[in-house]
């Protein structure tokens, strides 16, 4: 049963190598986009601190900045 | 109505959705992937080089799939001047050419045990890359250009011009002779040429992979909008 899937009537490689190429992609494109994603959020988490009480109560007051910080790892 | 779209309403609901479209993703994904590797039998002629076909298949209707929403949004960025178009289309356009490249690998690898080729000069086949080429150039413009109008302007017409090629590759193989066999499923019809035991594996594996690009543009989104609200804290 096992070799009838791997050796798949002798198209294996072929079939095997299409379904892995397809995986392959997903996983670096999901980790790629995670990358850029968790990379942004650092930047606005270390821009945010940066900022005096002030301009912090004003970037407080937008709900989508109060939820950007509350998801720190949200994906 | 584009109102209630506004990015700073829908973040709440897009920065919490990845984790549940991923959760689903792989569900969908190991359930089409065990119909389409073990439980679906394999064709008469082409024997179990037709499993190709459950990766290859949805791969390439979801690049036109994306790649027609990029035309459309880019025209309503054009008609309605709202620059969430044009950030949509943006997030929407890496999985589009992901699935592009994979239906593009996927075919050349069906190619060689069907034709006897990887590659063939091919009306359908080559449209195919012709589309590669437009995805190419419209994430290639978001990267180089920095004025945000000019770069909205440059990808939308990136985007509406390459959206003419997307009947031309749905209809090559009846326009012209090609290599490539024509569509097998209508959704117009109940006339379709596949047997249920192969149409409802390619219908779960589509589903899957429509999942994945919405787990992906859900991701993308999110990152483009800290973006936009990281310039946002430098103006404050």
């Amino acid at each position: 049963m096992i070799n009838e899937i791997i050796s798949m009537n002798g198209y294996g490689a072929y079939v095997w190598s299409a379904f892995s190429f397809t995986l392959i992609s997903f996983t670096a494109l999901y980790f790629v986009t995670k990358l850029q994603f968790s990379k942004e959020q650092k930047r606005f988490a270390s821009k945010f601190g940066s900022l005096n009480v002030e301009k912090i109560r004003a970037a407080r007051s937008q709900k989508i900045n109060r939820e950007i910080l509350s998801n720190t790892s949200n994906i | 109505m584009f109102k209630y779209f506004e990015p700073n309403k829908i973040f709440a609901i897009t920065s919490k959705a990845p984790k549940y479209v991923l959760f689903l993703f792989i569900v969908v994904l190991t359930v089409g992937l065990t119909e389409a590797l073990i439980l679906s039998p394999e064709d008469y002629k082409q024997s179990d080089a037709v499993r190709i076909m459950y990766v290859h298949v949805p791969a390439a209707w979801i690049s036109l799939g994306i790649f027609a929403s990029l035309g459309l949004l880019s025209i309503g960025s054009f008609i309605f001047k709202n620059k969430n178009f044009a950030l949509i289309a943006k997030s929407l356009a890496p999985s589009g050419f992901t699935f592009n490249i994979i239906a593009l690998v996927t075919g050349s690898i069906w190619g060689k045990p069907t034709w006897g080729t990887w590659w063939a000069w091919d009306a359908r086949i080559t449209s195919m890359l012709i589309l590669a080429l437009f995805y190419g150039m419209y994430l290639l413009a978001w990267r180089i250009y920095e004025n945000k109008d000019q770069v909205i302007k440059i990808t939308s017409l990136i985007a509406i011009l390459g959206s003419i090629n997307v009947p031309i590759i749905k209809f090559s193989v009846d326009w012209w002779n090609t290599l490539h066999q024509p569509a097998s499923i209508n959704i117009l019809s109940t006339n379709t040429a596949i047997h249920s035991s192969m149409l409802v594996p390619l219908g779960i594996m589509t589903a899957a992979f429509a999942l994945f690009s919405l787990l992906i543009f859900l991701m993308k989104y999110n990152t483009e909008l800290i973006k936009l609200k990281n310039k946002g804290l430098d103006r404050l």
